[in-house]
Order: C-alpha cells, then sequence, then structure tokens
C-alpha cells in the first residue's frame, strides 16, 4: 500500500485502495477567516452548530490579520463567537499562518487532516493525509467528525543527489511543479521518497508539501522517520510521533525521478506557477518588492538563509523588503537569533506573523505595472490585490539577492 | 436535468483569483455583493452582462488555486446554470457540486461565447444547437451526481443524516 492508502484505511477502519470512494474518519479539521465565515453560516443554517472534536478543530485569524476592514473585523468577530459557542480551538490575530501552526501543534504521522484552505496539504511532510476542501466540506467534517474521500492514486517522486550551494528545496517544487505542469497530478497523491528526501529537515519538507497543490495533488505525503521524530519532540509532542513508511510492493501509477545536483535556482514567472525558469533565463528583471515570508517559506530557516546573504549590505533603492515570520514562535527565534535585526537593518521592513501580503488582503499590495518575488506558493493574476501586477516566486534566498539587487537576481553571487 | 443557455468562453487556468479577486476579500460574507465581481480577472463585462440560464465554459484546469467555495457560489448567484471544462482542478470541482453548480467536463475547445447549448448531465451528452454538433461529457463519479441531485452537501447529509457513501 502507499502511504495515502495506508493512512486512509486506518481512518475508515477498512482496507481500501485507489479509486475506491470511503468515509473516513478526521484527527483534526480547520478553517480561517476568509473560508470558516461562510463554513460556519453553512452549519447555522443545517442548524449543527456544533463540533465533533473540539480540541482538534482550529479556527484561524491569518488571513486578514490586523483587519484592514470593518468587514473583516466583523469576520473576526463571527469566528470568536463560534469558537466561544463549539469550544474549538481559536488562533488569533498575531499568532501566524494557519499551516505553520498546524504543523507546529497540531498535525502528527497517521492523521487526516482536512483544512477550508489549499495548503493544508502541507502537513503531509509530517506522514498525515491533509488535504484542502471548500467551507461546506470542511464544515460537515466538523460537526460529524467525517469526510468522504475517493483514495488518489500516487505519484511517486525520487529525490536523490545533494543540492548544490544556492540551491534549495524551494528549487526542487518549483521544478517538479514546472515538469509536471500545473494539472499534472490532479486527483493524485504525491509521495516523496528517495536519499535527499531521508536527509531533509522538516522545514524543506514542509515546502515540498505545501506546493504539491500547485500541481493540482490533493494531497503530498512523506514517510514518518527519524527526523519526523525529532521535531515532534522538540515541539514537546514526541509522544505522537509513530512510524510509517510505504510498503515495498506498493503500486504507483507514476515515478518521477529528480538529481538534485542538477538543479539550479528556479524561477516562476507570471501568471502561473508551471511557468518555471532558471535564474539564469531571467536575472536582469527589474523587481519593486519582496516578499519573505508565507506557509511556503516563513520559517526560521528560510529567514536564516535571507539574512546570510542580506547581513551588511542593503536592500536595493528601487526595492522593498516586506519579511512575514510564518509564526509567533518563528518571530521570537529569529528575533533570538538576530535575523530580524540583519534584515531589518538591511532596509527590510518586518509584519505580523500571518499570510502578509500574499493573498492581497491587507499589504504590500501591487501598483499597475510593478513586479513582485516571492517566497510563497503561487502567482496567479491579481492575487495580490492588483490584477495589473506581477507576482515571480522563488527560494528565500533568491529573494534576499534580488532585495539586494533590485532585479531577478542569482543567489549564488552571493556565496562567498 | 436539461440545461439549456448560452456559452461565455474563456480560456485555460482561469484560477479562483480571477473568479473571486483577493481586493474583494471583505466582501464573502455578502456573496450578492462579491458575485458583482464574479469572474471580473478574467472578463470584466461578465458580470454585468451574464443572463440566468449561461453556461460559464473554460479550457483545461478550471477553478485552480485556494479552496474558497465562494467562487463556484458567486458563479451559481450569478445565475449560470452549469460550468463546463475540459478538466477542472480538484477542489473547485468538489466545491461546485457540494454547492449545487453542475460541472462537466466535456471537450469545450469549439464552443465559442454566444453559442447556444443544451446539457444533459445525467445522459451524458452536451449539444451546441447553435454549431449542430453533439459531445460525450464525462459521467460524475456516483457519490458526486447523488450530492447535486439533492441540492448539494447539506441537503444530502441533512436528508441521510450523515455522509454514508462507502455503502454504494
Ligand atoms: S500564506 Fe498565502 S498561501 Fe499560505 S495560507 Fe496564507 S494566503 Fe494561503
Amino acid at each position: 500500500m502507499t502511504l495515502a492508502e495506508k493512512i486512509l484505511s486506518k481512518a475508515a477502519g477498512k482496507e481500501v485502495g485507489a479509486g475506491d470512494v470511503t468515509v473516513v474518519a478526521v484527527d483534526v479539521a480547520m478553517i480561517q477567516d476568509g473560508t470558516g465565515p461562510l463554513a460556519v453560516r453553512q452549519l447555522e443554517k443545517a442548524g449543527m452548530v456544533r463540533v465533533a472534536n473540539p480540541n482538534k478543530t482550529v479556527l484561524f485569524l491569518d488571513h486578514a490579520a490586523p483587519s484592514p476592514r470593518k468587514e473583516l473585523s466583523n469576520d473576526h468577530r463571527a469566528l470568536r463567537e463560534f469558537a466561544g459557542k463549539t469550544g474549538c480551538r481559536l488562533s488569533e490575530v498575531g499568532e501566524g499562518v494557519c499551516h505553520q501552526l498546524i504543523v507546529e501543534k497540531y498535525a502528527a504521522p497517521g492523521q487526516v487532516i482536512i483544512g477550508a484552505d489549499s495548503h493544508t496539504c502541507t502537513a503531509g511532510a509530517l506522514g498525515a493525509f491533509a488535504t484542502g476542501m471548500g467551507s461546506t466540506d470542511v464544515a460537515v467534517g466538523m460537526a460529524l467528525g467525517q469526510t468522504w474521500f475517493r483514495v488518489p492514486e500516487t505519484f511517486r517522486v525520487l529525490v536523490r543527489g545533494s543540492f548544490p550551494p544556492g540551491v534549495h528545496p524551494k528549487d526542487l517544487i518549483l521544478h517538479l511543479i514546472g515538469l509536471l505542469g500545473a494539472d499534472g497530478a490532479t486527483y493524485k497523491a504525491l509521495e516523496f521518497d528517495g536519499p535527499t528526501i531521508r536527509e531533509m529537515q522538516m522545514p524543506g519538507r514542509f515546502t515540498l508539501a505545501n506546493m504539491a497543490v500547485e500541481a493540482g495533488a490533493k494531497a503530498g505525503i512523506f514517510p514518518s522517520d527519524g527526523i519526523t521524530r525529532s521535531y515532534l519532540e522538540q515541539a514537546g509532542r514526541g509522544g505522537e510521533w509513530l512510524p510509517l513508511e510505504a510498503d515495498p510492493d506498493a503500486a504507483y501509477e507514476r515515478t518521477v525521478e529528480i538529481d538534485v545536483s542538477d538543479l539550479e535556482p528556479t524561477v516562476s514567472l507570471p501568471h502561473t506557477v508551471d511557468n518555471t525558469r532558471t535564474i539564469g533565463e531571467v536575472a536582469g528583471t527589474p523587481i519593486q518588492q519582496v516578499f519573505l515570508g508565507s506557509c511556503t517559506n516563513g520559517r526560521l530557516e528560510d529567514l536564516a538563509v535571507a539574512a546570510a546573504i542580506l547581513r551588511g549590505r542593503k536592500v536595493h533603492p528601487g526595492t522593498r523588503l516586506l519579511v512575514v515570520p510564518a509564526s509567533r514562535k518563528v518571530f521570537l527565534e529569529a528575533m533570538d537569533s538576530g535575523h530580524l535585526r540583519t534584515l531589518v537593518e538591511a532596509g527590510g521592513m518586518v509584519l505580523a506573523p500571518g499570510c502578509g501580503p500574499c493573498v492581497g488582503v491587507h499589504e504590500g499590495i501591487l501598483g499597475d505595472g510593478e513586479s513582485s518575488l516571492n517566497t510563497s506558493n503561487r502567482n496567479f493574476q491579481g492575487r495580490m490585490g492588483n490584477p495589473e501586477g506581477f507576482i515571480y516566486l522563488g527560494s528565500p534566498a533568491l529573494a534576499a539577492a534580488t532585495a539586494v539587487g533590485g532585479v531577478l537576481t542569482d543567489p549564488r553571487d552571493f556565496l562567498e | 436535468m436539461i440545461l439549456r443557455g448560452h456559452a461565455w468562453k474563456f480560456g485555460d487556468s482561469i484560477s479562483t483569483d480571477h473568479i473571486a479577486p483577493g481586493r474583494y476579500f471583505h466582501l464573502r460574507s455578502d456573496l450578492p455583493a462579491l458575485a458583482k465581481h464574479v469572474l471580473e480577472d478574467a472578463d470584466p463585462e461578465f458580470a454585468s452582462r451574464v443572463q440566468p440560464g449561461d453556461f460559464v465554459v473554460g479550457g483545461k484546469n478550471f477553478g485552480l488555486g485556494s479552496s474558497r467555495e465562494h467562487a463556484p457560489t458567486i458563479i451559481k448567484l450569478a445565475g449560470v446554470s452549469a460550468c463546463l471544462a475540459e478538466s477542472f482542478a480538484r477542489i473547485f470541482f468538489r466545491n461546485a457540486i457540494n454547492v449545487g453548480l453542475p460541472a462537466a467536463i466535456v471537450d469545450t475547445r469549439r464552443i465559442v461565447t454566444g453559442d447556444l447549448l443544451e446539457l444533459d448531465l445525467g445522459g451524458g451528452s452536451l449539444h451546441n444547437l447553435t454549431q449542430g454538433y453533439r459531445l460525450e461529457v464525462t459521467k460524475l463519479p456516483p457519490t458526486m451526481l447523488r450530492i447535486l441531485e439533492e441540492g448539494g452537501l447539506l441537503p444530502f447529509v441533512a436528508k441521510h443524516g450523515g455522509l454514508e457513501v462507502g455503502a454504494q
């Protein structure tokens, strides 16, 4: 069995395989301030204002945090009220991005996690079956403690080789999406494995799993191994660890093999994530804004990579650098380690933990014709609040190099 | 269920940001107001000119992107009777069915804006009355067809007291 088949079989209480439709128990359910108000209204409309599992149901105030408008403030009020009524968990303004907090506090191997947010797949890095759904699906899942799935076929992604200096897991996932196409894995699970994956620490795994949906996938799943275990132990949740491996005879629809030793820093050009180029092909493109953050690359390690490049340098006068730690914990650690000081001294500005400018709601909205280089996961037209803006995606290293250069810049130019 | 209406043709990769742009995030709790901006970033005229019963016709990977169910919901609120596309992004497809908006996978390449179409989702066919040809429509999986026939996921759950889809 594949990892998806194993996890879903356990949650279904019977053996299921790719193609089967089954009802499964939900371990963790979450909504956020963009999708949550609709989920809550659906439950009210259906007379089902209850949650099956309040301690594992979480409401996040992160997409418009702090709120820029009264309508959104009232949405926040409605979610706080719902949490009060049902006893489910509320993650307040300033705590951080939902997917980062789910992996810090809730997700564990073998779980089924549903979220009214497409990047819920991030938690697959911990060996969970985690997937994004709409408000009504998650509302029903919250109320019943169950949902239904068609068990997906799996694409196996086998990764080998060592990352060359200046090349990071973000480059790998952009490369993979370029290879598969934005709909190349629709309805499928991606299962990551291979020697490079087995050595990769959790932050890199989170970045890969986070973007599985950008190839259309339902989930991006990793085996649960010693690295998973030490991550959970450091989070004080070692007891939630269990080992999880696919069977040696698991059936895969397709296997994709990538040797990262050949990879180069990679960029997605506007307006689709699969529109990828190596930095050599696009270096020199003027960039007015750099956004370092998001559920893809707003972790301590990401800020550290950027700080290493920006230390003793200045952000280009024609460019603004927005830094958004993914969570309060990341914010504190980045303060203690001096990375935030380095980034601010270089000319960057730090915004509240949360989604920040990622989705065009409240911060860092582009002007007509302006371009932003983001470490986030999506560059669709209009995403940053202006359909006349242009969004490029790259790694934190590429973001820092670009902030210094004012144009798309190869991070390898800054290697000591 | 036979649906008849005129086509609005869009290209490939119409994202949920085209359909329900983030800059109108504050209207998400006022869906009729949000529906005035439906598909605005793909065709600014669409929302003011769409007629009840019209079809939204996409190319490949229609509805890619975020999980925002507001996207199919405001397409439905705008009076659209069904979405047709060569392929749909997974979350959009499931959301459309959950909110009772028929979504049909069919070869849309020859359809142009203004064509009069007739969709028979249960029977699995699309008739282009303007151009005079018929196409086969991919059948919905049985679970999704039942949810759609019962008006969406909430009416389905209310009627059956749960999900109980494994039985089929
Ligand atoms: S950071 Fe961006 S991609 Fe991640 S949850 Fe927030 S809006 Fe979505």
